[in-house]
């Protein structure tokens, strides 16, 4: 088997890739080895690094901000952008498509690249070689239809026959079946299959654990940055749960705070709650879900990406997100209502988001005030600002959670991604919350300053408050909860005690519709 | 970011105590330097006529409309917003103001208080319907959500051809007693030291209050606990401001007999008091950034986001009707040519004042700086009778290079060269007019024009 593996041609190598940002490091040492005309997978959990393995890859990242060498058809390359990459035949379709809506298929086939006559865009060519390209991925449309008016799934073949375009050697598809249902699904697989019978190499990232067993010859597990082991789905025979056994199999390391303080009576209930994508009218984003917090209680959220967590914590937080359709909100027992943000607040609900710096931040501004924005009205007179007393409230915030900045005057665009973080924290703490929904409060940042979020997170529950924690972590979940909830396609899946919890079940309730009966 | 990791080491010693000198810091202090170059060049290139009281009183007077736009204006771009309608705006509310005016009479009463009620009426008429358009605007922009470019682009065409509707496409004189609030002076009493007292007494109002802020913004320093500025450097700067403020004094209070510091300048004066404090010390002032710098997390933090929409624009609309009435009262006539290219004036002076195109930045003091830097150019090339041809040419560039400079030193990933002294910001319980620019913003390397272009690439690594 060695010598076999050996003898079959490799048409990528990737060698000790390291890329690091400010803070973190997201890859660490990553090899990665891709025989010619297979389909070779790369699974992880979010976060884990695969997507930053690929931007490396296509120069998105260019040569020299990452270490490591990349060979590629047997010579080293050094691509400094993706038109580099793209030259060599290697192409790379993201999860948000790159596509033009306004545009036809035939213009968004050839754009960058148009076919030309002496200068002169040649439409008539263009359009025969948009019938052939199109026929390649089975598509039958016409190619001067709009790209808006087709599905995400045709979009996705639009995607892949302009890579065919480009004599693509080398397909990296980023979870393409994310946003498709089971018939496109299963479509793009066949279409991948037959690809890979015409010599083109693909990478696939995908949570689809079911979709990777059937279609994948290899599969790389990346797990904190690292690639853990490559498997032989025929040889090795594997299957979904050996999968996520190397997806999640890391040990906990001792970096979460003990459980302090008593959990107490129900604080904050969610019931029946449904709400509709906010421009599809038939697409339910959270679908019937019900859910209790306790005083004093951390409550995890698990769930993949696009699962509805976000969307489900927005929408109760003053319906920020989608279309409210009917569902209720109970506070100590009593229902409130919550229509908009600022009832939010009154009502001692914190929403952090998990876009920090698009969502949660106002970048221009500086520390004191940014602490401050959210409950002007506690440290105003009339109308007026009290600005002795923001500075007092926003040194009280830095000393209490470690802001690491010479003076709360300083502009939050300088701090790093953690303080910038311990800042929305205390944004949302100065409101005087009692429910606090934190959407990835870890993201993005460093380990030490995750420890520390950790701890303000225990912190809050210990002083009684009730704290939804949303992660794509699952080790951080089953660390910092008292209870974590699944969900997946916008249902809640499961329930279970972070005590009676553990990776692969979690897992498995966050990839599959089958509803479990709670434990009680 | 590149940006933030090469941004230059703290300056120790001197500097920063220098620095502190004007703690504040913003590109203002850079624009403010550029007036005072501007007007020191000028003073020398016209043989002293520009520092010469006439000419100042004629500076205030002629540029007060625009001055007062300039305010409006920076709270609209501030929001992320753009009034392209102030001009016709200022020309229709003018018009309907002088036609009112004109229909008034009080037979019954005696001539004195007849007049008074015919020019206070017409005020009031006046900022009502400057309130009633901007309402009309603020629905547009803030309630059906048409971008305010296009609502003022229409308000634009609307408004000057209502105030030639109304106006008949004539001019319409305005009565004596009107023209003081474009081109009065305060009227002289008590003895004659050969100086206009009502002048003399506003100057020691203004030199008790910079003292007064002085001393507040030190003592609320210590309870802030900030590292106060060692009291040389209070003086340094008092030192500074007073004697400006003296030096204006008497020059405005020397000119010809019967002219004082104009009432044109007291309205401009209070207004940018009322509204520096509004930006920098209310809630409603914060939204206005906080909107302006990212209006999405600023949803999520519970501001009603409409409301303060609707707030700028219509406010914009009432501060130009102040602005059409300043300038029918100076012209003495309201005409259907009032007001035509206003709202580039008024958007030029924002700019080289230092806010950001894409929102969130920018200072009422620092517009105003803004619009003295545009309006003593303007006189300036006059007494030097250069003509107006390359008067526009020159005012053109020097919008251009105003910003360009700005946006180069921040896509360098410094502070802006000519705010480089100033970057500091210090406490700030501040709002008069010569110490202390309003809603100060820190120059950013992701602010103002350069965002678009140096946005560096995603910085999550996602899987």
């Amino acid at each position: 088997m060695e010598l076999e593996g050996n003898s079959e041609p490799t048409i990528l190598e990737m060698r000790s890739i390291t890329k690091e940002f400010p803070g973190v490091k997201a890859l660490d040492e990553v090899s990665l080895t891709v025989k010619v005309g297979e389909i070779h997978a790369i699974c992880g959990e979010n976060g884990a690094g695969k997507s930053t393995l690929m931007k490396v890859l296509s120069g998105v990242y260019p040569f020299g901000t990452y270490a490591g060498d990349i060979v590629y058809q047997g010579k080293t390359v050094k691509f400094r952008d993706i038109k580099q990459s793209e030259a060599d035949g290697i192409v790379i379709i993201h999860q948000e498509l790159a596509l033009i809506p306004l545009l036809s298929i035939t213009e968004n086939l050839f754009l960058g690249n148009e076919p030309t006559k002496r200068g002169v865009i040649d439409w008539v060519s263009a359009q025969k070689m948009a019938r052939d390209l199109l026929a390649r991925v089975g598509l039958s449309d016409d190619p001067d239809t709009l790209i808006k008016d087709i599905g995400v799934g045709k979009q996705q073949l639009v995607e892949i026959a302009k890579a065919l375009h480009k004599s693509v050697k080398l397909l990296i598809l980023d979870e393409p079946t994310a946003a498709l249902n089971e018939s496109d699904s299963q479509h793009l697989l066949d279409l991948l299959r037959g690809l890979k019978g015409r010599g083109i190499t693909s990478i696939i990232i995908s949570h689809k654990l079911n979709e990777i067993e059937a279609i994948a010859d290899e599969i790389t597990i990346i797990r904190d940055g690292k690639a853990i082991e490559t498997l032989n789905v025929r040889d090795d025979g594997v299957d979904e749960d050996r999968i996520i056994r190397g997806m999640v199999g890391r040990t906990l390391e001792n970096r979460f705070p003990p459980r302090i303080g008593d959990v107490g009576e129900v604080l904050f209930e969610v019931k029946n709650w449904n709400v509709r994508h906010p421009l599809v009218a038939d697409r339910m984003v959270v679908k019937n879900s019900s859910f209790t917090v306790r005083r004093g209680e951390v409550v995890g959220f698990a769930g993949l990406m696009g699962a509805g967590r976000t969307e489900l914590a927005m929408s109760i937080f003053g319906r920020s997100y989608g279309v409210f359709q009917s569902g209720a909100l109970f506070k100590d027992g009593k229902e409130i209502k919550v229509t908009n943000v600022q009832d939010a607040i009154d009502n001692g609900i914190a929403y952090v988001s998990e876009d920090r710096k698009a969502l949660g931040l106002n970048l221009l501004d500086d520390i004191k005030r940014s602490v401050v924005s959210a409950k002007l009205s506690k440290i105003s007179k009339g109308s007026v600002v009290d600005k002795v007393e923001e500075y007092q409230a926003s040194e009280r915030y830095r000393k209490s959670l470690r802001i690491k900045t010479p003076t709360v005057y300083e502009g939050v665009n300088k701090l790093s991604g953690g303080n910038q973080q311990k800042v929305v924290l205390a944004k949302w703490m100065f409101t005087d919350p009692d429910i606090l929904i934190l959407d990835e409060p870890t993201r993005g940042i460093d380990v030490g300053a995750k420890t520390e979020i950790y701890g303000i997170i225990r912190d809050l529950a210990a002083q009684g408050k009730g704290v939804i924690m949303i992660s794509s972590e699952l080790p951080e979940l089953l660390g910092v909860s008292d209870r974590i909830y699944t969900i997946f396609e916008g249902a809640i899946t499961n329930e279970m005690s972070a005590d009676e919890a553990d990776p692969e079940t979690l897992m498995k309730s966050m990839t599959s519709t089958e509803k479990r009966a709670p434990k009680l | 970011m590149s940006e933030t990791a090469t941004r230059a080491p703290e300056k120790s010693g001197g500097i920063r105590e220098l620095r502190k000198l004007f703690a504040g810091g913003g590109r203002q202090y850079g624009i403010l330097g550029a007036l005072v170059f501007i007007i020191v060049f000028f003073q020398i290139f016209t043989d002293g006529k520009t520092l010469d009281p006439i000419n100042l009183i004629n500076l205030i007077n002629g540029n007060a409309y625009v001055l007062v736009l300039a305010i409006g204006m920076v709270m609209v771009i501030v929001a992320g917003h753009i009034d392209l309608s102030v001009g016709s705006v200022a020309a229709f509310v003018g018009i309907v103001v002088a036609q009112v005016m004109k229909g008034l009479s009080f037979p019954g009463l005696p001539e004195g208080m007849s007049s008074f009620l015919t020019v206070f009426i017409g005020i009031i008429v006046g900022l009502i319907i400057g309130a009633l358009v901007g309402a009309w605007q603020g629905w547009w922009v803030a309630y059906v959500g048409v971008p305010a470019f296009i609502v003022t682009l229409a308000g634009m065409l609307l408004f000057r051809g209502a105030n030639q509707f109304v106006g008949n496409s004539t001019s319409i004189p305005v009565p004596q007693e009107f023209k003081f609030i474009g081109g009065g002076f305060l009227n002289d009493f008590g003895p004659d030291f050969g100086f206009s007292n009502p002048t003399l007494i506003l100057g020691a109002l203004v030199v008790v209050a910079v003292i007064w802020q002085e001393r507040r913004s030190r003592v609320a320093q210590r309870k802030m606990g900030a590292d106060i500025a060692p009291l040389w450097v209070s003086i340094v700067r008092l030192v500074v401001v007073l004697a400006v403020v003296v030096g204006a004094t008497l020059l405005f209070a020397t000119g010809r007999v019967g002219t004082s510091f104009p009432i044109a300048g007291i309205i401009l004066g209070v207004l940018v008091l009322g509204y520096s404090f509004l930006t920098n010390n209310t809630t409603i002032g914060r939204h206005i950034f906080a909107v302006g710098g990212n209006w999405r997390a600023a949803e999520l933090s519970g501001v009603n986001i409409r409301k303060v929409n609707f707030f700028v624009m219509a406010n914009m609309s009432v501060i130009a009707a102040l602005a059409g009435m300043i300038w029918i009262a100076r012209s003495a006539a309201s005409g259907p040519g009032d007001g035509v290219g206003w709202e580039l004036d008024a958007i030029s002076a924002v700019f080289i004042g230092g806010a950001a195109v894409s929102g969130g930045i920018g200072t009422v003091a620092g517009s105003i700086i803004g619009g003295l830097v545009i309006a003593v150019l303007n006189n300036g090339l006059q007494l030097l009778s250069v003509g107006a041809d390359r008067v526009q040419m020159i005012k053109g560039l020097v919008l251009l290079i105003a910003v360009g400079v700005d946006v180069y030193s921040k896509r360098q990933g410094r502070p802006s060269i000519i705010g480089l002294l100033t970057r500091k910001r210090g406490g700030e319980l501040d709002v008069s007019p010569g110490a202390k620019p309003a809603g100060t913003q820190t120059p950013t390397p992701s602010a103002g024009g350069a965002e678009e272009t140096v946005r560096p690439p995603d910085q999550q690594p996602r899987g």
